[in-house]
């Protein structure tokens, strides 16, 4: 990867290797899943569920990654946790949804390889390289989707504050070594966005 | 002693007692060990239009504290602070100022 620098109209740009964007795609495809899914309470014939975002029981979520995506609004107000649930959540869910959706987008318009059918014949080699040209609003999506991803690793990974031992110390083909590898890379990915529109 | 009172004579005195009696609502934003301290920074910046001066010392304070206030307002406001800011992926909640 070479890191995201700041263009000169607005909006930033980098490279990646395909397998890199492959992976941050994979990625996002996974998150916009979890975010969009659980809507199994909502009436879909209820012309009103829609109109005032009633998203179901206002309950929170049971996936923790989920519950760390969607956190409670009161901490010791379970009544007010409900109702901003009710009210907010379906939309935060789409927008987060969204996000994942612009960040696949622009990989693919910078030239990521689609994947290929089994029996495809002699395709044209991808392009080694992407280019991930972001605009202003591609730059929110891909910040706020980047920190949806690393949410989501760190919450299965179980990672705390201060924990770099315990990682460190892993064996190198251990599995969760492997993730939290891509973890901090893609905290990498996006300090470096950060500072190109900085 | 008049008959009559001007309505908005009347009405004057009360809509400031409200404004006196109504506790203001405060944002926190909670400490994790995910999120860059550079991209909170930003959006402290960002989405409340605090200098670089003021969202760095709240950035640090969330991360050596625990957490910070980051706005404070009427409850509505600050339950739109909160949805703004798990739309960034900040943990935040909201609470009475008092409590």
């Amino acid at each position: 990867m070479k890191r995201f620098r700041g263009r000169r109209r607005g909006g930033a740009h980098a490279e990646f290797e395909q397998a890199e964007a492959r992976l941050i795609a994979n990625l996002a495809a996974q998150v916009a899943e979890l975010v969009a899914g659980d809507t199994s309470a909502v009436d879909q014939d209820d012309p009103l569920a829609g109109m005032v975002d009633i998203d179901g029981s206002g309950q929170p979520p049971d996936d923790p990654v989920l519950r760390r995506l969607l956190p409670d609004a009161y901490r010791d107000d379970e009544e007010g946790a409900s109702d901003f649930r009710r009210f907010t959540e379906r939309g935060l869910r789409e927008v987060k949804s969204h996000n994942a959706h612009v960040m696949i987008e622009s990989l693919i318009a910078g030239g990521m390889a689609e994947p290929v059918a089994a029996d495809a014949e002699s395709d044209a080699p991808a392009q080694p390289i992407v280019e991930v040209d972001l605009d202003a609003d591609a730059v929110q999506a891909w910040l706020r989707a980047l920190t949806d991803i690393r949410l989501a690793l760190a919450t299965r990974l179980g990672i705390e504050q201060d924990d770099e031992q315990r990682w460190a110390t892993l064996p190198d083909d251990d599995p969760e070594a492997y993730v939290h590898d891509i973890y901090d890379w893609l905290g990498y990915v996006q300090e470096t966005l950060v500072h190109a529109i900085d | 002693m008049p008959t009559e009172v001007e309505p908005t004579e009347a009405e004057q005195p009360e809509s400031d007692e409200i404004v006196q009696l109504d506790t203001p609502w405060i944002t926190l934003v909670w400490n994790d060990p995910v999120n860059l301290m550079s991209y909170v920074s930003y959006v402290f910046r960002s989405y409340f239009g605090y200098p670089k001066s003021k969202a760095d010392k709240l950035m640090l304070q969330v991360h050596h504290e625990g957490r910070a206030v980051v706005s404070t307002g009427t409850r509505e406001e600050m339950e739109r602070d909160v949805e703004a800011m798990h739309g960034y992926g900040l943990w935040a909640t909201l609470q009475k100022a008092d409590a």
